[in-house]
C-alpha cells in the first residue's frame, strides 16, 4: 500500500473568484502581504501496488482533474 | 410519435419539466435512469437541471462517468439528437460531448432570473427558431459561467456552434457570452438557461422555449419520413 497526493488547481488563465474571495477575508481580518489566493482540491488515495504512475495519472487527468479549466501534481508519499 | 429520453440522476431536479415540455412539443417521454444500460429505444435524450451526485467533485462530473452516459456518449456521437440543459450542459462537457467547461459564478452568486437569449445557429434543437431570434427564459445555476480556451472559443465562432448568447452580459461571466453551444454535427447542444420552464405562460416567462422540443421532434418526423 501507498499514499498518493494529488493535488487540482485552477489554471492560472481561469478566474478563481473564489481564491478571490478568500483574499478579501483576509484583508478585512487585517492580514497584510498576501497577493493573491488560488483555492483548489486535495486529494489523499491510499492504492496498493498494482497502481502504477501511469494509472495514478489516468485518475488524476480523467476524474480528479478537469483537464479543461484544471491543473495537478501527483504525487506519492514515501512509506 | 417520437420518442424523447429524459435521464434522472440522483440529484436532478428539472426531469418532471422537461418530460413535460417534450409532451407539450408533441412527443412522448420516456423516463431514463441512471443507473440504466441502454437508451429504451428513444430517438432522442434530454438531460436535464438539478445538482446530479449533488455536485460532488464538480458540478456533473459523477453524473458524466454513470452507467446511462456510455450509450448516451456512443449515440450522440453518431448523430442522435441531444440536449443538455442547465447541469446537464455540464454533464455534457464533462462526459466530452462538448467542449469547454461550466465554472462558478464570477460574482459567487447564484443567479436566478429571467434572462434575454439570442439564437445564433440552426441546430437540431433550434431549427424553428430564425437565427437573430430572442427568447425569454428562466436562468438558475452557480457554476455557470462558459470558458474554453481562447483557440476553442475561435473555433466556435468560425463554425457556427455558439447556439445562444445572452442579449445581455453574460450575468455568470460566460466567455463571449456564451449560453449554449453545439457538436459539430449540431445534433448535441447544452445552453445553461431553461427552455423547460418557458412553455406555458401559466408557469414560465413566456413559450418561448417550446421550440426547442418542437425542433427535435420536427427533426425527427421529418428523418422518419425518409426512411
Amino acid at each position: 500500500m501507498a499514499r498518493v497526493i494529488v493535488d487540482v488547481l485552477p489554471k492560472a488563465e481561469i478566474l478563481d473568484p473564489q481564491g478571490q474571495a478568500v483574499a478579501r477575508a483576509m484583508g478585512r481580518l487585517g492580514v497584510a502581504g498576501v497577493a493573491d489566493v488560488r483555492q483548489g482540491k486535495h486529494f489523499e488515495l491510499e492504492v496498493d501496488d498494482t497502481v502504477d504512475d501511469a494509472e495514478l495519472e489516468r485518475i488524476a487527468g480523467t476524474l480528479l482533474a478537469n483537464p479543461v479549466i484544471e491543473e495537478w501534481v501527483v504525487r506519492r508519499l514515501p512509506s | 410519435m417520437s420518442r424523447v429520453g429524459v435521464i434522472t440522476f440522483p440529484g436532478t431536479l428539472d426531469d418532471v419539466d422537461a418530460a413535460r415540455a417534450v409532451r407539450y412539443a408533441g412527443g412522448e417521454p420516456v423516463g431514463l435512469w441512471h443507473d440504466d444500460a441502454d437508451l429504451r429505444g428513444v430517438d432522442a435524450v434530454v438531460v436535464p437541471g438539478g445538482f446530479s451526485y449533488g455536485d460532488y467533485l464538480r458540478a456533473g462530473a459523477i453524473a458524466a462517468r454513470s452507467p446511462v452516459m456510455g450509450p448516451v456518449v456512443e449515440a450522440g456521437r453518431a448523430g442522435m439528437p441531444v440536449l443538455g440543459i442547465c447541469n446537464g450542459f455540464q454533464i455534457l462537457c464533462e462526459a466530452g460531448l462538448l467542449p469547454g467547461a461550466l465554472v462558478r459564478n464570477h460574482g459567487l452568486r447564484f443567479v436566478c432570473r429571467e434572462v434575454g437569449l439570442r439564437v445564433e445557429a440552426a441546430t437540431a434543437w433550434t431549427s424553428s427558431f430564425t437565427v437573430g431570434q430572442e427568447l425569454r427564459v428562466p436562468l438558475k445555476s452557480g457554476e455557470g459561467r462558459y470558458v474554453a480556451d481562447a483557440a476553442t472559443l475561435d473555433a466556435l465562432e468560425a463554425e457556427g456552434r455558439v447556439v445562444f448568447r445572452y442579449t445581455e452580459p453574460a450575468p455568470n461571466g460566460a466567455l463571449r457570452d456564451i449560453a449554449g453551444v453545439s457538436s459539430a454535427d449540431g445534433r448535441v447542444v447544452g445552453l445553461m438557461p431553461h427552455p423547460e420552464h418557458a412553455i406555458d405562460p401559466l408557469t414560465g416567462p413566456s413559450t418561448d422555449g417550446l421550440g426547442l422540443f418542437t425542433s427535435v421532434l420536427a427533426q425527427l418526423t421529418a428523418s422518419a419520413a425518409l426512411r
